[in-house]
């Protein structure tokens, strides 16, 4: 067949390891395949992710990367308004869409015989997306309605956002994904178009397959489908504006008088995941987990909520998993009676205290077996190994990183940890936010 | 020893789609039952306890109690402290959740088959000898009053609450499980222990059990776990009904957006409409972006970002809610909308076209459902509690299939009441005043 001349399986790769199967190809014009096999159940995830997310934005159209996710479900030269779904619906199956800073990723979950339906659909829209002025207008107020859902009404999500805006001083992340509330009434049909016609192709997505399929047919499929649609030759290589030197640490009082309980939030600059290079990432998990992961044993809960009653909560957090440079933050939320400053004070204090005690040997371990089974855990959520691959391979990872990370993070080490720490921690790039009801009503 | 008599066990195996669940029945030599799907290609399981009553068995003046109580069985049990129960359980990383719920009590348990002996003997010490400690109950009253104070501010949590408290008045389902700032801080120990004797008991415990575990362990596990409960536990509540009329109540809070809740008086889960009554809410607001209300407020308008319809089945009542945000200048023309669109189709009914698709997805997802240990624990505790027999999963969609569509529209004319819809609009709505 002259399809198959088109076929390159350029990589396969497979954990043997895992009940769940992998395998990979690359399609002629650039798309990358990965097919996730679990074979318990007939269903299948069917996901197409674009290598571009609000972080890929210019300035001045922020939010155009979601609103183009939103307007994917309009009409295309072969299906009407809303018949995307509807298919999906009148097939049994759910989709939807979520955008994030280095993604925009669509998905559906049906049964496992409906697949060359919904490539069929996906691969039809990846082209044929036909934007209308009207649909184009009323979508904006949807997103609007959206921001003022989910940001504008939660005060949390307001002092985040500002956050972030202080955090990074050049990259994109500092911009909201769902976009500046101005700047989204300002987009157009031409700035959705644009984006579009830029990233929606088949050498920017990745094709992620989950469940129970034959590899060999999903690629064949993906052939038909996929195989057909040109790589865009004006694709840029993907910039992202880096982070100068931070010199100096920022504050912040973000007054909001729905906030209930005043909290305070510090966020560092901190390193990500990346390719060939996991380690450090690795160990700045376990760090947010030492510090913070578990209210009962963590360095931070036990001496703020259980030696004193310092807080009512004491957390810490880290996202491995971008692009670029990411954020590694520490919480509280004051006990009743205490200050802000009071409870910053005994943050700080723990933190020091730590850093000269080290790893407590018993945590980590405890910690690392946690880890280790939630490998085991994970085996039951296909759709979760999916994510994992498509978000991973949008962020400048390989197949050989998703599947090295399991076992780089059993072989971080106590020095490994506290070498991460004694990095990230540097106030000179970090930012501090208290969240209150009001200046004048602060504890002092 | 008696633990080692056969656990008895009665089987099904459904074939749905192409996959099969094989149910089975286990009674444990103590006389409990429990479903088990056996599945032993990944080395764990996933076991759901569910118990009838939950935070409906509150005491008179004891608003609050069930809710601090079950918040606490993580809090450390027998010889060990909180912080010590949490050490072992991370150690051995399994996962524990305890829910409150209006009408029962709920424990999501996982946890690996390389140490289950030892998980579920934690487990069993936080059901069976919660240790409630004077430090852990102040700690987490404190979470809970934090959480009060929070709902306070938060305009969904005050629309439910105004919502609820004119409809159900003073029936446990008229006021938050949380409890009030004053019941919460009048909560004694006794009334935690009492709490405890009163919501975990045996004569209304459901189970459902998926994984790496076989019918003769379950057998043995289920009496060591839950076994040393009381036997019976106080009568429930009486059967409520929905108090509130038709109008529009408007809480004053400040934002850009206002959001309300709305619905009336709803259908039982075991009324013979019922799966009509599915079908017909499936049109009307649950269909994703295919339901009336989505197409009519959000895709044609731009009204909102998001709107929904739900039937709530409650043990003691019944309702028909839906929810909505929308810009305070276009909250007044959303509910205008949306009180039409339930005119409309009370009057009018739904179209043969609409029902086949209702039909087609309905039948179509019902088999996504059973995608993993956990979720299919669930859903064999869900079907236990309603009362529906082994093979409703081969049936279920049959009966979908039997609805006609005089049967959905005889139901939307009855179900659906426009003039009966209650909208409280918590915002700042243009145009929006309340009825009296």
């Amino acid at each position: 067949m002259l399809r198959t001349a088109l076929l390159s399986s350029v990589l396969f790769s497979a954990n043997a390891a895992a009940a769940q199967q992998v395998t990979t190809y690359t399609l002629d014009n650039g798309m990358g395949i990965v097919v996730v096999e679990d074979h318990r159940a007939p269903v299948v995830v069917h996901m197409v992710w674009y290598k571009a997310g609000s972080a890929d934005e210019a300035e001045g159209v922020s939010g155009v990367a979601h609103f183009l996710e939103h307007l994917m479900f309009k009409s295309t030269d072969t299906l009407v308004t809303g018949e995307f779904s509807s298919t999906v619906a009148a097939n049994g199956g759910s989709d939807n869409a979520f955008t994030s800073y280095d993604y925009t990723a669509y998905h559906q979950r049906i049964a496992a015989d409906r697949l060359p339906l919904m490539m069929q659909m996906e691969a039809d829209r990846m082209n044929n997306l036909n934007l209308l002025p009207d649909e184009v207008d009323t979508e904006r107020q949807v997103i609007i309605e959206e921001r003022a859902q989910r940001t504008d009404s939660d005060p949390g999500a307001l002092a985040a956002e500002q956050m972030r805006a202080a955090q990074y001083q050049n990259h994109r992340y500092g911009v909201p994904i769902i976009g500046w509330k101005h700047e989204m009434e300002a987009l157009t049909l031409e700035d959705a178009r644009d984006w579009y016609d830029l990233y929606y192709a088949p050498n920017n997505a990745t094709l992620v397959v989950a469940g129970d399929v034959n590899p060999a047919d999903v690629l064949a499929l993906a052939e038909t489908y996929y195989g057909v649609i040109p790589a865009e030759p004006e694709l840029p290589e993907r910039f992202r504006p880096e982070e100068p030197p931070q010199r100096a640490e920022r504050r912040m009082i973000f007054e909001d008088e729905r906030v209930s309980q005043p909290y305070l939030t510090r966020s560092y600059l901190a390193p990500e995941r990346d390719s060939g290079a996991q380690t450090e990432a690795a160990a700045l998990v376990y760090l947010a987990e030492i510090l913070g992961g578990s209210s009962f044993t963590s360095v931070l809960g036990v001496k703020l909520t259980f030696d004193t009653q310092t807080a009512l909560y004491a957390g810490a957090s880290y996202d491995a998993d971008t692009l670029d440079d990411t954020a590694f933050s520490l919480s509280v939320v004051p006990a009743e009676g205490i200050s802000l400053q009071a409870a910053e004070d005994a943050m700080d204090a723990a933190i020091a205290d730590f850093m000269t005690t080290g790893v407590d040997p018993v945590q980590l371990e405890r910690i690392r077996a946690q880890l280790r089974a939630s490998e085991i855990y994970a085996l039951d959520n296909v759709a979760g190994t999916a994510n994992r691959y498509g978000a991973a391979l949008s962020q400048g990872l390989t197949i050989a990183d998703v599947q090295d990370w399991p076992a780089v993070l059993q072989a971080v080490t106590a020095e490994d940890i506290m070498a991460a720490a004694a990095t990230v921690f540097n106030r000179d790039q970090a930012v501090t936010a208290w969240v209150v009801a009001s200046r004048e009503g602060m504890i002092q | 020893m008696i633990r080692t008599m056969f656990a008895a066990v009665f089987s099904f195996a459904a074939t749905m789609a192409h996959a099969e669940i094989a149910i089975q029945q286990v009674t444990s030599p103590g006389g409990i039952t429990a479903w088990l799907v056996e599945e032993h290609s990944i080395p764990f399981a996933a076991l759901e306890i569910r118990i009838r009553g939950g935070a409906n068995l509150d005491e008179p003046g004891k608003r609050g109690a069930t809710n601090l109580m079950v918040a606490l069985l993580e809090e450390g049990s027998g010889e060990i402290d909180a912080r010590t129960f949490q050490a072992q359980r991370e150690a051995l990383a399994a996962s524990f959740g305890f829910g409150v719920y209006d009408d029962s009590f709920s424990v999501s348990a996982q946890f690996l088959t390389e140490n289950r002996t030892e998980a579920l003997a934690l487990l069993r010490g936080a059901l069976v000898e919660p240790r409630f400690d004077a430090d852990a109950i102040e700690r987490v009253r404190a979470q809970v009053q934090a959480i009060i104070e929070s709902d306070a501010l938060d305009p969904n949590s005050l629309s439910g609450a105004a919502f609820n408290a004119a409809a159900f008045g003073d029936h446990p389902y008229g006021s938050s499980l949380n409890g009030t700032a004053e019941s919460v801080a009048a909560l004694t120990r006794d009334d935690l222990l009492a709490a405890h004797r009163n919501v975990l008991t045996r004569d209304r415990i459901y189970v459902g059990a998926v994984g790496d575990i076989t019918a003769a362990e379950l057998g043995v596990i289920l009496d060591d776990l839950l076994g040393a409960l009381p036997a019976e536990g106080p009568l429930l509540p009486p059967m409520v009904g929905f108090g509130l009329a038709g109008g529009v109540t408007v809480i004053d809070y400040p934002g850009p957006q206002a959001v309300a809740l709305f619905g009336h008086e709803g259908i039982t889960r075991d009324d013979p409409d019922y799966f009509a009554a599915f079908l017909l809410n499936y049109i009307l607001g649950d269909g994703g972006f295919e339901s009336r209300l989505m197409q009519e407020v959000r895709e044609k308008r731009g009204l909102t970002y998001g709107i929904g319809t739900y039937l709530v089945p409650k043990d003691l009542s019944a309702m028909v809610l839906g929810s909505v945000a929308s810009a305070n200048e276009t909250m007044a023309e959303a509910i205008e909308v949306i009180r039409a669109e339930w005119a409309r189709l009370s009057t009018d009914g739904v179209t043969q076209a609409e029902l086949d698709a209702a039909k087609t997805f309905t039948t179509g997802e019902y088999p996504l459902r059973f995608d993993g240990n956990a979720p299919i624990a669930e859903i064999l505790v869900g079907m236990q509690m309603i009362g529906l027999p082994m093979d409703y999963v081969s049936n279920r969609n049959d009966y979908i299939n039997a609805v006609t569509l005089d049967d959905v529209n005889r139901v939307a004319a009855e179900l659906l009441k426009p003039d009966a819809l209650h909208f409280v609009v918590v915002g700042q709505p243009v145009g929006l005043e309340s009825t009296q």
